[in-house]
């Protein structure tokens, strides 16, 4: 189970590095958002992976750590909010400045 | 429990969801209610200060959960030191976007109270995790803050800061999982015993998240190779806006030292010496630029954000040497250089509007109304940006410079911090002389906003003031720079039970 999640979270981050460092806001936008699903993944697996325990003390022999549920759930909130925020910008950017490139003007197009 | 120590964040919290949920009140009760609100802020602030000056630590548990399991707010007199000066910034920004700023977007005034809810949760929080969620808050006010008012260049300015803020955050929950999967806890007093006590092979990863940390406060704080979304984002902003972001870029050294002094600052080989070296040099690249760019900007109000980078350089560089007199000093210079950002990004916008065209931008030749008040105003706010007796930038700076006069390595922070300040020297004498000597009067000067440019004279008069006061101020920020090294106090106050059980970890 480890090498599956390590590898899901190696392709996660390296396709959305990759698609981040892109010149378009919408290719951005999406490297952006499997950035931030790899760090939930990331955030998550900080606990220890462990199979078929409750996150509560005192049920089972073992239990799983129930902080980084919380702490991933709140950076999903975040992460969901942030992302929404960013297609509205991006989609207000794109009208006022006629294209989507993120300078606001692509050097390699002539301009009108 | 005396619950004040919440107050600096529910007070802005309360407000601004107020003022979102009652928007169909009149534009002026609205403006009261947040005028209102930061006032309160002030006075919290001056408690706070009160509160912190006897040195003990201050601590409130939400729900009154112990640590390091609950969440906690911790007040030491530097959070007290930058609450006060977010409380007074943020005053005076709202005073003056309240002369007309304001009613350009929807919302304002709740989302200047977000922003300064975001803020004075940093500077409270003792927990790692809140303080990203803190961080979270504040910038995502920034973002709408810093769109407010709509147009092209805020749009383009406000895509890349945004995103790269976004980058940022991402980057900081990796350092938060490493750490969390290391030492399992966030709380930063229990995080720096774990860190500390952790066995050696953990040492490379404990490194590495360190640095993640230092990139993402470097991003906040804008340090050289991550500054280069300030100048076009701060120029685009509003005037309020920008005048209020000059606190932005403290926050990020504010949390680089909060960081890197207390939760990688103890042990036999402290985590956070490799990070003090590479702000050295990284610092004085950062003044070196920032001197560079206020020569080569086109317009007051893209100078004034190399101002802003000029003082980061200045500020980190001091900081890194790490000594109780650098550490007041750099202190001493954070005061001075928020206000004064914060004086010449309003003071642009007052000029430019007096302009008969061209705005703020240093190409166009115009005639300026009100000639003889204006050149003067600017003429003293140039000076006490300089660093020229008799504004506290002087005292600021021959403090720093005394301090790391000490140090071998000093003489570079000597060499680039005079050059840069003979640089931004030369850059207002060319901005005073063409805007105020070579154009004729102007035929029909515009009225002249007297609150406006009541808000600018009391900023630089502020400054002049913390120079009259220069000997308390001083005495209080060495105290701040000793409680500053010396986190034991700090993990006791946090934790008594725990250093009591572990004595031998304490260095």
């Amino acid at each position: 189970m480890e090498l599956l999640y390590a590898m899901t979270l190696g392709v996660l981050t390296t396709c959305g590095v990759y698609l981040l460092l892109r010149a378009r806001t919408f290719t951005v936008i999406l490297g952006l958002t499997l950035l931030s699903h790899a760090v939930n993944l990331y955030l998550f697996a900080s606990g220890r992976l462990v199979a078929g325990a409750p996150a509560i003390v005192g049920l089972t022999d073992r239990s799983a750590d129930p902080l980084p549920q919380a702490l991933v759930l709140t950076a999903i909130v975040i992460g969901f909010a942030m992302t929404a925020f960013v297609v509205v910008l991006a989609l207000k950017a794109a009208v006022e400045l006629r294209n989507d490139h993120v300078d606001g003007e692509n050097p390699d197009e002539d301009r009108l | 429990m005396n619950h004040a120590l919440i107050l600096p964040i529910l007070l802005p919290l309360i407000t601004g969801a107020s003022l979102l949920l009652l928007y169909r009140l009149p534009f002026g009760v609205q403006r009261l209610v947040g005028l209102a609100s930061t006032l309160g802020l002030v006075g919290l602030g001056a408690w706070a200060l009160v509160a912190a000056g006897g040195g003990e630590y201050r601590l409130y548990h939400a729900g009154d959960w112990p640590a390091p399991f609950g969440i906690v707010l911790i007040l030491d007199r530097l959070s007290a030191l930058m609450l006060a000066l977010t409380a007074l910034l943020g005053l005076a920004c709202l005073l003056y976007a309240s002369r007309g700023i304001d009613r350009r977007g929807a919302h304002f005034h709740a989302l200047f109270q977000f922003q300064l809810a975001g803020l004075n949760g940093a500077f409270l929080t003792g927990d790692l995790f809140n303080l990203f969620v803190f961080f979270e808050i504040l910038l995502i006010a920034s973002y709408a803050l810093l769109l407010h008012g709509g147009g092209r260049a805020r749009s383009r300015a406000g895509l890349h800061y945004v995103i790269i803020n976004l980058v940022g955050s991402a980057l900081f929950l990796i350092a938060l999982g490493t750490l969390y999967g290391l030492t399992g806890t966030l709380n930063m007093a229990d995080l720096a015993l774990e860190v500390a006590a952790a066995p050696p092979g953990d040492a490379p990863l404990l490194a590495a998240a360190s640095m993640v940390l230092l990139v993402v406060f470097g991003i906040k704080a804008a340090i050289l190779p991550l500054l280069f979304w300030l100048p076009r984002a701060y120029s685009a902003s509003s005037a309020p806006v920008a005048a209020l972001f000059a606190i932005m870029t403290k926050v990020g050294i504010y949390a680089i030292l909060r960081v890197f002094l207390l939760v990688f600052g103890l042990g036999e080989a402290p985590v956070n010496a490799a990070a003090w070296q590479w702000l050295w040099p990284l610092a004085l690249l950062t003044l070196a630029l920032g001197g560079v760019g206020v020569l080569g900007s086109d317009s007051l109000r893209t100078l004034t954000a190399y101002l802003v980078i000029i003082s980061v350089g200045t500020l980190l560089a001091t900081l890194s040497l790490v000594t109780p007199a650098t550490l007041g000093a750099a202190l001493f210079y954070l005061i001075h250089s928020t206000g004064m950002a914060a004086a010449f990004f309003l003071l642009a916008d007052l000029l430019g509007q007096q302009r008969e065209e061209g705005y703020d931008r240093f190409s166009v030749e115009a005639p300026m109304g009100h000639r003889a008040l204006l050149g003067g105003l600017f003429f003293l706010a140039a000076i006490a940006a300089v660093g020229l007796p008799p504004f506290g930038g002087f005292v600021s700076k021959v403090w720093i410079l005394q301090a790391s006069a000490d140090e071998p390595r000093g003489l570079w922070l000597w060499a680039l911090l005079l050059a840069a300040a003979l640089l931004t020297l030369i850059a207002v004498s060319r901005t005073g002389s063409r805007w105020f000597w070579r154009p004729g009067p102007a035929t029909a000067p515009r009225p002249l906003d007297r609150g406006c440019l009541a808000v600018v004279c009391a900023l630089v008069a502020l400054n002049g003031v913390l120079a009259a006061l220069g000997e308390p101020v001083m005495g209080y920020l060495a105290l701040t720079a000793e409680q500053l090294l010396t986190p034991e106090a700090y993990i006791a106050a946090m934790l008594p039970e725990t250093l009591a059980l572990a004595p031998e970890v304490s260095p």
